[in-house]
């Protein structure tokens, strides 16, 4: 589908049901500017989505879900004004349009010719939820299922869940942005309860992208399944985590959350005008070892975190954040972007039109070095293997980090021992990414699972790295 | 927003929902919401954002014989409303029949509805919510070492909820939250530290005053300037009682139906054990006026009670809905939806507790999310303060506590009278025997 198809058809789909026309809309944030807004914007959505789930063998429940509204926006200086409606039509446009501007306080101006943009499709713009059957999703959630039983007789519950969702967006703005997106979004996840000797454990596993759900064929789900019921298995035999200081070695892929809250949440721009990030001020200056080039990217085909436009009609784009080790660059929205005198980097991103616009990020990874991963582990004489994480969290002011291990090994004398139960791993951004000393070859992203959460709001990203060896982390474990 | 209308309106939309699910011979269960709000900050004094909320929810399941169905729509005319009935039917096509499945009993539903006085409106207008958070803020920024500000907020919102099911049963009422916080930043040399706090109520008159909450975040921030590590070790830890409610949070979501019948707890099995000091009880009280998270019905219809989780240290009741306590062939705790206004017996003041503690470590925050409920073990990330001789002696933070929640609940040592009132968990610091704490290395 052409572009210019793509705006006709979200046209159609978010502004023929209230009658809306572009000059009608651009009157609407006239309105806005004459009262004196800098910038207005309104955001359209529509999104459709469904899940399925099993446990005890059978897809018990089934959900489908419409929503969708128009997200009002006024900025002013450093101030925002935003109201939102669940009905599309112009008479609550317009009320929200003058609830939104009661912050506007400039000296008034009019909005740009408008200019539609014509970004590159990253994905099809088909709805996933038609891109299978309901007995196909079903027989797909229970080939799972019996799988894991199949995998090992002491599995004692499997749960398994389908979910997908199609959202179109378009976003009209006073600076003569016109934009549209249409974004299927699929993921599959698996989780089991192995039972054995009394001890219980769970392993979990899943995936997905900005694809049908066609991509989840036979193999796909088998590794999947295999994956979780390794997890438990491994866990299962898990001795007591160390306790203290120590080298650990990250695997490749989802470990890659390192990147996201060590480095990433502190990047993004808002913090960084307001001054409250450990990274504010630091550009030009080293944050990281001199292996570490960090960057986001939306660009990047079919990905979770990828996106042809952010929620501000911006193209995404390829952003060096950190190269070797010295930072580059903070990612942006329009208005923290415009405040700060940066170029757009296209994460202005928002969970829903009910939500405000931030810098989010998209995929955030690190660069391969060129050590060999069995040499890096080789490398450590006592520490810590961690290749499963189940997620993290960071106080972007202090920039401690948290990850909590969900799979990981000792490493004792070069070699990968005995599986550990889950520990708790806390380090300090800056410090920690400065003690990468270490860096494989074997750069894989996620399978395509994470959600990130700012503000109260989700949105879904990716992460990567390659294997890496941080020479000091405080390991939570209670041996 | 008009309260009586909206009422109206989500009981009609309710009733019309239950008779299109009857015409197709099924029963259902339908829920919806609609809140209308504002919400103001500001960020050193100056306005930052002044957003206007308001959302419509409706969600229905169906039933057709042992097979389920749900949708949901943000639209809530009479057309939406009859598309997601249609949708959630078309799923039930396909799902698998569940013997568990379906409604409560008629006999348990809801047959009165007690007025919880949770409505209480605030005409609040964005002039004076800036003016309520400037004061807030500024309060804050006076502490000598706050250098930077996240901002103030000033929020109010009311919202009607609504419940209906075959049986007849149509609940309604409405509730009301009104809210203020602040987030401060605390720097010295090249290092900063943030600090926040927060406050809400149903009625605006018991809205703390904003200076107390600046303040209060202020200096939450300034007192973790110097932090640093302390060594890996095993110490006795006192939780804050800020976030002493999430330990019991972890408890209740081990002794959860769905996380039962899953197989996925630590505490399957364990209805009739000691699993906390004999002195401790742990109960629910849905009926507080005007209590955070009171609520006259539960999720499934059935009127929420007053009840013991723990009494004299032994596991009393699980936490169940109709459909999980089905599942281990019990009776619903009238439950589902989880527990409200969660309580525990209180023994000591905090200075006591820490007396008790003599040499070890308050923790008042946690990071991450290292607790898992399968094997109840726990590992997170902390900062704090280290205790010597029931004083505090430094800012500790960059540690991790680590132990298992079997451990823990047996050994708590005491709970404070210090009671944070503010959530759905209202309790105050807990004192743990031991645990490890995660810092420098011992040098091993």
């Amino acid at each position: 589908m052409s572009s210019e198809q793509l705006l006709q058809q979200a046209q159609s789909t978010l502004w023929l049901p209230g009658a809306l026309d572009e000059p009608g809309l651009v009157r609407v944030m006239d309105s806005m500017l004459a009262k004196g807004a800098d910038f207005a914007d309104l955001y359209f959505e529509k999104t459709l989505s469904e899940s399925w789930s099993l446990e005890d063998g059978i897809v018990k429940d089934g959900s489908f879900n419409v929503g969708g509204g128009v997200g009002v926006r006024a900025l002013c200086g450093e101030k925002t004004g935003f109201s939102y409606s669940d009905q599309a039509d112009l008479a609550s446009i317009q009320r929200a349009a003058s609830a939104a501007a009661t912050v506007a306080n400039g000296k008034g101006g009019r909005c740009q010719a408008v200019n539609r943009q014509h970004p590159a499709a990253l994905y099809n713009a088909l709805n996933p939820l038609d891109t299978m059957g309901p007995d196909d999703k079903i027989a797909l959630l229970q080939s799972a299922d019996q799988l894991a039983r199949r995998l090992d007789p002491g599995v004692v519950d499997v749960s398994v869940s389908l979910a997908g969702s199609w959202k179109t967006v378009l976003v009209l703005a006073s600076d003569g942005t016109l934009a549209a997106d249409v974004r299927p979004l699929v993921r599959f996840s698996v989780s089991v309860v192995l039972q054995k000797n009394g001890r219980k454990e769970r392993g979990n596993s899943g995936g997905g992208g900005r694809v049908g759900y066609e991509q989840f064929d036979a193999g796909t789900v088998a590794r999947y399944v295999e994956d979780a019921v390794k997890m438990a298995q491994v866990n299962l035999d898990a001795i007591d985590a160390p306790a203290g200081t120590m080298p650990v070695v990250l695997g490749s892929g989802w470990p890659g959350v390192l990147l996201h809250e060590a480095v990433g949440h502190g990047l993004e721009g808002d913090f960084n005008r307001k001054g409250t990030s450990n990274y504010s001020g630091r550009i030009g200056s080293s944050v990281a070892s001199p292996l570490c080039t960090i960057v986001d990217d939306g660009t990047l085909l079919n990905r979770r975190g990828s996106l042809s436009i952010d929620d501000e009609g911006t193209p995404t784009q390829h952003t060096t954040l950190v190269e070797k080790g010295i930072l580059k660059g903070y990612m942006q929205d329009k208005h923290n972007a415009r405040l700060m005198g940066q170029a757009l980097t296209g994460n202005g991103r928002r969970e829903s039109y009910s939500h405000l616009p931030m810098p989010r990020m998209t995929n955030t990874y690190l660069l391969p070095g060129e050590d060999e991963p069995d040499d890096i582990i080789r490398s450590v004489k006592k520490g810590l293997y961690a290749v499963n994480f189940g997620g993290g969290q960071v106080d972007i002011t202090s920039g401690k980090f948290v990850f909590a291990a969900s799979e990981a090994y000792l490493i004792e004398d070069g070699k990968i021992t005995a599986p550990v139960k889950g520990a708790t791993l806390i380090g300090n951004g800056p410090q920690a990414m400065s003690k990468v000393s270490m860096l494989g070859n074997d750069l894989a992203l996620d399978n395509g699972v994470g959600t990130c959460g700012k503000e109260g709001q989700s949105v879904p990203v990716g992460v990567g790295q390659p294997t890496l060896k941080v020479d000091e982390l405080v390991v939570g474990g209670t041996r | 927003m008009d309260i009586e209308r909206e009422l109206q309106t989500l009981e009609d939309r309710i009733r019309l929902a239950l008779k299109l699910a009857q015409q197709h011979q099924a029963t259902a269960e339908v829920g919806a919401v609609q809140d209308q709000g504002l919400s103001v900050s500001v960020r050193n004094g100056d306005v930052d954002k002044v957003e206007f909320t308001r959302n419509h929810g409706f969600g229905i399941t169906v039933y057709k014989g042992q097979r389920k169905g749900s949708a949901s729509t943000s639209d809530l005319s009479d057309a939406a409303i009859e598309r997601a009935v249609l949708a959630a039917l078309n799923i039930a096509k396909y799902t698998a029949p569940d013997d568990c499945a379906g409604l409560a009993e008629v006999d348990l539903m809801a047959t009165s509805v007690p007025d919880l006085d949770l409505y209480h409106h605030w005409p609040l207008t964005p002039e004076r919510a800036i003016a309520l958070a400037q004061e807030c803020e500024a309060s804050g920024l006076s502490v000598a070492s706050i250098k930077n500000s996240d901002g103030a907020h000033v929020g109010s919102s009311d919202s009607v909820r609504a419940y209906g099911n075959s049986h007849g049963l149509v609940v309604a009422y409405p509730q009301s939250r009104h809210g203020i916080s602040c987030a401060l930043i605390a720097a010295q040399g090249d290092t900063m530290e943030r600090g926040g706090w927060s406050y809400s109520h149903r009625v605006p008159g018991q809205l703390q005053a904003g200076e107390a909450v600046g303040r209060k975040a202020a200096e939450r921030a300034a007192r973790k300037l110097g932090s640093r590590p302390v060594p890996t070790g095993d110490f006795p830890v006192l939780y804050a009682p800020e976030i002493a409610g999430g330990l019991l949070g972890h408890f209740i979501g081990a002794i959860s139906g769905g996380n039962l019948y899953r197989h996925s707890s630590f505490l399957e099995n364990s209805l009739g054990q000691r699993l906390f000091p004999q002195w401790m009880n742990i109960y629910e009280q849905p009926h507080l006026p005007q209590g955070p998270a009171s609520a006259p019905v539960d999720g499934d219809g059935l009127p929420t009670c007053n009840k013991h989780f723990v009494e004299q240290g032994t596991l009393k009741s699980y936490v169940l809905g109709t459909y999980s306590a089905r599942r281990l062939g019990l009776v619903s705790s009238a439950n589902a939806g989880g527990v409200r206004n969660l309580r525990c017996s209180s023994t000591h003041t905090q200075h006591e507790l820490l007396k008790m503690m003599g040499t070890g470590l308050l923790v008042t925050d946690v990071m991450g999310q290292g607790v898992n409920i399968v094997t109840g073990h726990y590992s997170r990330g902390a900062a704090g303060f280290w205790v010597e001789q029931g004083q505090i002696q430094f800012p500790v933070s960059e540690i991790t506590v680590a132990a298992n929640l079997q451990d823990m609940f047996l050994n708590v040592r005491g709970v404070g009278d210090d009671i944070d009132a503010r959530g759905n968990v209202q309790v105050g610091s807990i004192l743990i025997d031991s645990m490890t704490v995660a810092g420098k290395s011992t040098g091993s």
